[in-house]
């Protein structure tokens, strides 16, 4: 027992002497060392120094795009405030829209982009129930959404040449309301599908599973649990699909909106102004370009105030659900 | 009772599938239209004209039907663009979510989403009124509408897609990767550089080609901006043509059912085909190249 001791202690000791061996044989090679070191310091430094330096270049490629945004904002806003009256908002373009309101364009604008989502939003959502609750991965699926990235990905000015050629032609609805709310509402559904899809996702399976368990059906479950809580989402990408159809020119330009109507719209196959296309034309068309630029200023804020409102609202409230689901 | 509730099941099943081949519809209708009232266009003019041609003159007796100046235009635009939106978006996309302190991201993504739901309209009067006035002063040129100014309003339509998308792909890179590069000594930059990038390049390169494909369709800036003249541009400040604003200007004048109508509608079949070989070769990069759990590098 003594012995195992001796020996153990022994044992340590002749470890404790290795150690301190090693130590002042690591001390002595240290100077031979020391270059490498500075070496190794001087790397080090170089690539903080450009990891640093890069950095602020990406920092920089963030702020263009802020810097961009404001100095557009500023110089809407700059030029613009002046020429927003309540009598610009609500009264109709006169003396051959050198002086007056933009009234038929502010309307016209509510009734294209609205009749859009409506149109828009039942095949929308149903779409998107049927990707994200139905579908099982397979070719068909593959397909359609292949299909719907590239009708994401037509023109704009395509849409309108396809709402011309359909809606306006073929379907003898001339250029009105209707023909313009339909062209723009087939471009904003793959937004409406994209956003529908996102907020379902973000019902936890969770839910679905608890109301399966419950004996419910597919389509009970969807109707009475996925789409409540799905719901705030869902109101989200409609309205950054209203604000999205409520800017576009291309597609209204053959299809709904026209260049001058005194009357507001009465039903859906009159003809209407609208805010975009009465920048355009204000800015392009007219024989006093100059003369009405506080208009066009006006004009477009009016269009940037609602559009980016409405998105403003869109996001933060998108910000905020995110939040809570989390 | 639970015969019927299968039934309902079923029936919901089959509806909601049948609207959901709406999207496939429309496309095919957008195809089936563009072609009916663009092929016959080709009965005047050939198609190697027709694309090849050098003079766009269709309202002239006899008028010319040659695309090429818009084809080269269009072109030129998205290149030029792309050469400042690609670099810009995709360190955005990186700084957003590499870089930036969560605090400083929460206000940048919603700036670069206002920009994208900036109206295209408002970005094209701004390039007519603001920017073509000071590129004339500065570069001392006849005119600002031109080549270079479109390309930079283009710019600032495609980098919230690219960003938008490229955020998306890096940040479903594996944390797992950016801590082994870290273990190993690297720093950050190096991480991002080495491991990141490389592991996120199929969906960078998705975005990248959404975003030039937003660029070549894009029709209100480059009818307000890019100068209109139906020329082949022989220098970046040549004001130009792109097929979006040949087709947006000049439908209002066509007569429906004339040769002029015809030639429009042909330009549309060059313009959509132009943007369903972009898309589709960004789903196919997208599905090829998917970045599944780990195995990215």
């Amino acid at each position: 027992m003594a012995a195992l001791l001796v020996s153990k202690i022994t044992e340590k000791s002749r470890s404790g002497i290795r150690a301190a061996e090693t130590y002042t044989e690591e001390l002595t090679m240290s100077k031979s060392d020391q270059a490498l070191d500075d070496a190794n310091v001087a790397y080090d430094k170089r690539r903080k120094l450009k990891q640093r330096i890069i950095f602020a270049l990406f920092r920089g490629a963030a702020a263009v795009n802020g810097f961009a945004l404001l100095v557009i904002i500023y110089f809407m806003v700059a030029n613009g405030w002046r020429a927003i009256s309540w009598e610009f908002l609500t009264q109709p373009p006169m003396e051959s829209m050198t002086k007056g309101g933009i009234l038929p364009c502010i309307v016209g604008t509510l009734c294209l982009s609205l009749g859009a989502i409506i149109a828009a939003m039942p095949i929308g959502i149903a779409s998107a129930i049927y990707l994200n609750e139905y579908a099982r991965p397979g070719k068909m699926v593959r397909l359609i959404r292949l299909g719907i990235n590239n009708l994401a990905g037509v023109p704009s000015v395509v849409f309108g040449l396809f709402g011309l050629a359909f809606f306006v032609v073929i379907l003898k609805m001339g250029v009105s309301i209707a023909a313009g709310a339909l062209t723009l509402g087939a471009m904003s559904l793959p937004v409406i599908i994209g956003t529908t899809e996102e907020a379902l996702k973000s019902v936890p399976d969770t839910y679905r599973e608890a109301s399966l368990g419950l004996g419910a059906t597919k389509w009970q479950t969807i109707w009475r649990v996925v789409l409540p809580s799905a719901l705030p989402g869902i109101l989200t990408g409609a309205i950054l699909g209203i604000s999205r159809a409520a800017g576009e020119t291309a597609p209204i330009m053959f299809t709904g909106a026209v260049f001058f109507t005194p009357r507001l719209p009465t039903s859906i196959f009159n003809e209407v102004m609208a805010l975009p296309y009465h920048i355009y034309v204000l800015a392009t068309a007219g024989t006093e370009i100059e003369k009405t630029r506080h208009l066009q200023y006006g004009t477009a804020l009016v269009l940037i105030a609602l559009v980016l409102g409405m998105n403003l609202v869109a996001i933060l409230w998108r910000t905020r659900l995110r939040k809570r689901l989390k | 009772m639970a015969n019927r509730r299968q039934t309902t099941e079923k029936a919901m099943r089959a509806m909601f599938f049948v609207i959901t081949t709406a999207s496939i519809a429309i496309l095919f209708l957008i195809m089936f239209f563009l072609f009916k009232e663009g092929l016959p266009i080709f009965k005047t003019v050939s198609v190697k004209d027709f694309i090849f041609g050098k003079y766009w003159y269709p309202t002239s007796d006899p008028a010319d039907f040659g695309i090429f100046p818009l084809i080269v235009a269009s072109v030129a635009v998205t290149v030029v663009s792309g050469a400042i939106s690609v670099p810009l978006g995709v360190m955005t996309a990186i700084y957003l979510s590499e870089i930036a302190k969560p605090k400083v991201g929460e206000i940048v993504k919603p700036v670069v989403e206002l920009l994208a739901a900036l109206p295209s309209v408002v970005i094209g009067f701004f390039g007519m009124v603001l920017v073509a006035p000071f590129l004339q002063q500065v570069f001392g040129i006849p005119t600002g509408l031109n080549l270079f100014n479109a390309s930079l309003m283009l710019a600032f339509m495609s980098i919230p897609t690219i960003c938008s998308i490229s955020e998306d792909a890096i940040h479903s890179v594996p944390n797992a990767l950016r801590e082994a590069s870290a273990a190993l000594g690297a720093t950050q930059l190096q991480t991002i550089v080495r491991v990141v990038v490389p592991a996120s390049l199929s969906g960078i390169s998705t975005a990248v080609i959404l975003g030039l494909s937003r660029a070549v369709g894009e029709t209100m800036v480059v009818l307000m901006v890019a100068g209109g003249a139906a020329m082949l541009p022989g220098s970046l400040f040549d004001p130009v043509r792109p097929m979006p604003a040949s087709i947006a200007a000049e439908m209002a004048e066509a007569p429906v059912g004339g040769e002029h109508y015809y030639a429009l509608f042909a330009t549309g079949i060059v313009l959509f085909v132009f943007t369903l070989l972009f898309n589709i070769v960004a789903d196919f990069i997208a599905h090829r190249y998917a970045q599944v759990g780990d195995a990215t590098l």
